[in-house]
């Protein structure tokens, strides 16, 4: 077991994990925020997508010891006093969504697409979630919602 | 997992230092690979040397007419970076078609080529630039790096720091990918420069990356998608999977290579 500190959705957390656990593990049992999810296990669904020091990544192909010192944000940071995201706002608006089980992952990566993109077109947000995987298949509504939240954050 | 030591190495000195008391000690660079391969135990390492933490391997300049990019550098920053799109466009390019965006944000060229996985994207780039494989040792022509599959010229301990690519006068990468993975299916880099044209081919070869020199050859007299038209490389030596058949792959590297060529602008 080792001390792994890291800050996670503005706070300064430290927790005792074996020296192997996978960041999604860490995240969900040691610290709790299970809104992060785990599909596939392998790399390929992005469900388990958060955001490490500013870029999206997938936390069960991560250690949680190489996150070390790192600032995470997961689906539980980005309301602010409950005031949705921008992105959570477009995703409610649009029905983005029907199972929810990809959603965590689906807005982390999106956020990080259109703070990289301000202003993508519809084929730019398909590429950019190549990462995650929808199974009801609502990519139609989740492409609207992430092209409506980024004219929304354009402002 | 199943026990596995952690170790983030401050420098090269302390990562051989560390991989060399370990029983079976493995390097992690950005792990896209590695930590999916160990979670199917497919690789059971004991200790786990972290490379991440070692600034020089970050890094990416030019001296002259030379691309030096650092063994830790992600696909993000190579297909973002200025030096890179300003001297090696197809190079970027190539980094920015790899997996999706967040293997893109971990994923390291050092990290791919210590890989030498017979459908990544990187092997070809560097066969197909004439790159130089610098390690803590010395330095690899990419001609002799790639040994085979899954194999290359790394001797046990040694650490990837940096690939040195020759500015080329064109370039230019084209793959069909495997829409699920978007691994190469099949993928053909072809340059021009100084060393003359080199065609590297990747996703066909049942022994991983190797240079077309049929394709070199047409293509050195006429460097033209017409010149390669209709070619393609014997069946015998492809790769054949549920993927694609040996034959549709020897038909597809004459394809990609002339669509390689048209790529280069």
């Amino acid at each position: 077991m080792s001390e792994i500190s890291m800050t996670v959705n503005g706070r300064a957390v430290t927790a005792s994990a074996a020296s192997d656990v996978l960041l999604a593990d860490f995240l969900r049992q040691n610290l709790d925020l299970t809104g992060t999810h785990v599909g596939c296990d392998t790399s390929q669904c992005g469900a388990c997508v958060v955001q490490m020091d500013g870029a999206s990544v997938k936390s069960c192909t991560i250690l949680a010891a190489q996150a070390e010192g790192a600032d995470i944000v997961t689906i539980e940071g980005l309301a602010t006093n409950g005031d949705m995201h921008p992105m959570q706002k477009a995703f409610h608006d649009n029905h983005a969504l029907q199972c929810g089980f990809c959603t965590p992952g689906m807005l982390i990566s999106a956020i990080d697409l259109v703070s990289k993109n301000p202003d993508p077109t519809e084929a730019e947000v398909r590429k950019g979630l190549e990462g995650n995987l929808c199974r009801c298949t609502g990519y139609h509504n989740i492409v609207k919602a992430v092209l409506a939240a980024a004219q929304d954050m354009r402002g | 997992m199943s026990d596995i030591n952690y170790l983030k190495a401050a420098d090269l000195e302390a990562a051989a230092a560390s991989l060399k008391s370990a029983s079976e000690g493995a390097y992690l660079a950005g792990g896209m690979t590695l930590l999916p391969a160990i979670k199917l135990g497919l690789n059971q390492p004991s200790d786990l040397v972290d490379l991440g933490g070692i600034g020089a391997l970050h890094t990416i300049t030019v001296d002259g007419e030379t691309l030096v990019i650092g063994a830790m550098v992600n696909h993000y920053q190579v297909a973002n970076s200025d030096d890179v799109n300003g001297r090696i466009p197809a190079l970027a390019d190539l980094a920015e078609g790899i997996g999706d965006p967040q293997v893109r944000n971990r994923g390291t060229i050092g990290g791919s080529i210590a890989n030498n996985d017979p459908a990544a994207d990187y092997p070809a780039a560097c066969l197909g630039l004439g790159a130089t494989i610098i390690t803590n040792q010395r330095e690899i022509a990419a001609d002799d790096f790639f040994t085979g599959l899954l194999e290359t010229a790394l001797e046990d301990g040694e650490i990837i720091t940096a690939v040195s690519f020759p500015v080329p006068e064109k370039a230019g990468y084209a793959k069909l990918q495997n829409p699920a993975s978007r691994f190469a299916l099949v993928g053909v880099f072809v340059s021009s420069g100084a060393g003359g044209v080199r065609v590297a081919v990747t996703g066909a070869g049942a022994s991983g990356v190797f240079r077309a020199s049929d394709a070199e050859a047409a293509l050195s007299g006429d460097f033209s998608a017409s010149a390669i038209a209709g070619a393609s490389v014997a069946e015998g030596g492809m790769l054949s999977d549920i993927h694609a058949a040996a034959d549709y792959r020897a038909h597809l590297v004459g394809v990609m290579a002339a669509r390689a060529v048209e790529a280069c602008g």
